[in-house]
């Protein structure tokens, strides 16, 4: 027997990827398909799944009502997730580029300190650091006492902001938790630009921002599209940022799923949700990788 | 990239962005040490007990929940680190050198929870452990604390299922570049596959394994949405906790365990590097 598995090449193999497999299988395939199933369920009045097959949780999403009306309750929350991910990734692009380019361009030796700085804060708690934000965002928080020092300074008076919770202390706290997801992968791509191209760019007469425009934006494009990637996913379906920093005010889509699992006891309902968010991440990110292309930079995040 | 004149506008905007990634972490530090116990107004620093300005610290190791759920926190990623690291390489090593049927679908198959949101996968966890459990308890008849349910068990095998695309990754990056030469040099010389492994393949690729494995406990270790959804009383983790804590009155003691926290995992981290520096 041992003699097969030194010859068979084949076994070898899927000895080797078999518990990968279980546990792809168990944990995520076969719960893909119950989410499925259960999606086109009801919701008995004790709160517990009717498995049958129909397409009420999914009209309602969209906002038909059993009645035949409009409710454009959740087409409302599936809006907002998506505005408030593309804001946060738009804004997560415009904050890691220069952040990239600099450690990019820094001394070789110090580019090393200066990534290893980017990361650190990532190592902290992803709750805590939603923490952190209450503290620097409430109305008498860190941030409002500074300005008030600062206008105190001036001889004027100061009204305090409030800052939280509303859906602009979400949208910081998302920049806040996804920004080293971003800088990353855009490092990686802008490190990997070969110096002869800029010294080409010069030789042919390009100055700085024709050869930025021309040459090293296209070629980091893998980079911003990588990031893109690892920041829009979770935003989109994260729900304790919107939690916490949002007061229970913001609801996005994940917010809406937690409930229905937890608090409503819809899980019909909440998988239904579920699929559609699912759906709706891979369209966007399957559009978007198509038009732009597909880097090695995932991997190298 | 070369390192070439920089535009000053560049590094300001640098400078401005470090600031931003740290400023929240300052101020988590700082308020450690606040004498207001209701912790939103910075009222100078707390001298009280015997720990003096260390009040908010001392008070958190005679916290039984936190240490609870340190302890929970550490063993689901130790646990999780170990198993996924095994299961990961061995993954890499099988998709790496390899050619077998179902090649194409393991690979699609482990870049799934990399496109899609945690909560997904969460949730589908959640409804398979209770459809599961609901018909095991049923089937067997088992009532009371015989009966299966959420708890450390289910936060583990799911954390191990969302650590191993990531070690895979990892690991395939290193063996990548590996040369096979040594290996059947190894071979030649009379070494069985089982030496081989151990005093060539290993040492090659061990950093490699390494990087994979601490990836691996550091995303455990932050882990909120998948364990929110497959933990069960009397597993609660760090974070959860803290979850609990935000949504009541929030004492300076979770920024004394946010300060620790924040050096363990540097004290790691810089270790860790070093004996990759050395290796």
């Amino acid at each position: 027997m041992i003699q097969t598995l030194r010859e068979n090449k084949k076994l070898q193999g899927l000895l080797l990827i078999l518990p990968t497999l279980l546990w792809m299988f168990g944990l995520l395939i076969i719960p893909l398909i119950l989410t499925l199933v259960t999606s086109f369920g009801g919701r008995s009045a004790d709160g517990n799944v009717i498995y049958k097959f129909g397409l009420e949780n999914y009209l309602r999403l969209i906002g038909i009502t059993p009645e035949g009306g409009f409710d454009p309750l959740y087409l409302q929350i599936i809006w907002r997730s998506l505005t408030l991910a593309f804001q946060t990734t738009i804004l997560v692009i415009l904050m890691a580029y220069p952040l990239a380019y600099f450690i990019a361009r820094a001394p070789a030796k110090r580019r090393n300190t200066l990534l290893f700085l980017v990361l650190v804060p990532l190592w902290t708690n992803f709750v805590i650091r939603i923490y952190a934000w209450i503290m620097i965002l409430r109305t008498q928080g860190v941030l409002n006492s500074v300005i008030g020092w600062l206008v105190g300074l001036a001889g004027g008076h100061f009204q305090p902001f409030d800052l939280y919770p509303s859906q602009g202390a979400v949208l910081v706290g998302m920049v806040y938790e996804f920004l080293p997801f971003m800088i990353l992968p855009i490092y990686t791509s802008l490190e990997k630009i070969d110096n002869s191209l800029f010294e080409a760019a010069a030789d042919l007469g390009a100055n700085a921002l024709r050869t930025f425009w021309r040459v090293t934006l296209p070629l980091s494009m893998p980079g911003v599209v990588a990031g893109t990637i690892l920041v829009f996913v979770p935003v989109i379906g994260t729900f304790i940022v919107s939690d916490i920093l949002g007061g229970r005010q913001v609801i996005l889509v994940g917010n809406l799923i937690q409930r229905q699992f937890l608090d409503a006891r819809d899980p019909a309902f909440g998988s239904a949700a579920s699929i559609f968010l699912m759906l709706m991440t891979l369209i966007v990110t399957l559009y978007y990788t198509r038009r732009f292309g597909f880097g090695e930079e995932i991997a190298a995040a | 990239m070369n390192s070439t004149k920089r535009s000053p506008w560049i590094t300001l905007s640098a400078l401005l962005i470090y600031f931003f990634l740290y400023a929240p972490i300052v101020v988590l530090i700082v308020f450690a040490f606040n004498s207001s116990k209701t912790n939103i107004v910075f009222e100078g620093i707390v001298n009280q007990g015997a720990c003096g300005p260390f009040y908010w610290f001392c008070k958190l190791f005679s916290n039984g929940d936190v240490l609870d759920a340190a302890k929970n926190t550490l063993t689901i990623a130790f646990v999780s680190t170990v198993v996924s690291a095994v299961i990961g390489t061995m993954a890499a090593l099988s998709l790496q050198r390899y050619d077998f049927p179902v090649k194409r679908a393991s690979e699609a198959a482990l870049y799934i929870p990399i496109v899609i949101p945690e909560i997904v996968m969460g949730i589908g966890i959640l409804v398979f452990f209770s459809a599961l459990f609901t018909w095991f308890n049923h089937t067997f008849g088992l009532t009371g604390d015989a009966r299966l349910a959420m708890g450390l068990g289910t936060v583990i095998i799911s954390h191990i299922a969302f650590s191993i695309p990531f070690v895979t990754l990892v690991v395939r990056a290193r063996l990548h570049g590996f040369d096979k030469s040594l290996e059947e040099a190894a071979m030649d010389l009379g070494a069985n596959e089982f030496t081989t492994f151990r005093r060539v393949t290993f040492p090659l690729i061990a950093p490699g394994v390494l990087s994979g494995a601490l990836l691996a406990f550091t995303l455990s270790l932050d882990d909120f949405i998948i364990t929110f959804f497959t933990t069960g009383p009397g597993s609660t983790t760090l974070p959860i906790y803290v979850y609990g804590l935000l949504r009541r009155i929030v004492t300076p003691e979770v920024n004394a365990l946010s300060t620790i926290w924040i050096l363990t995992v540097l004290i790691v981290v810089f270790i860790s590097q070093r004996l990759e520096a050395r290796s």
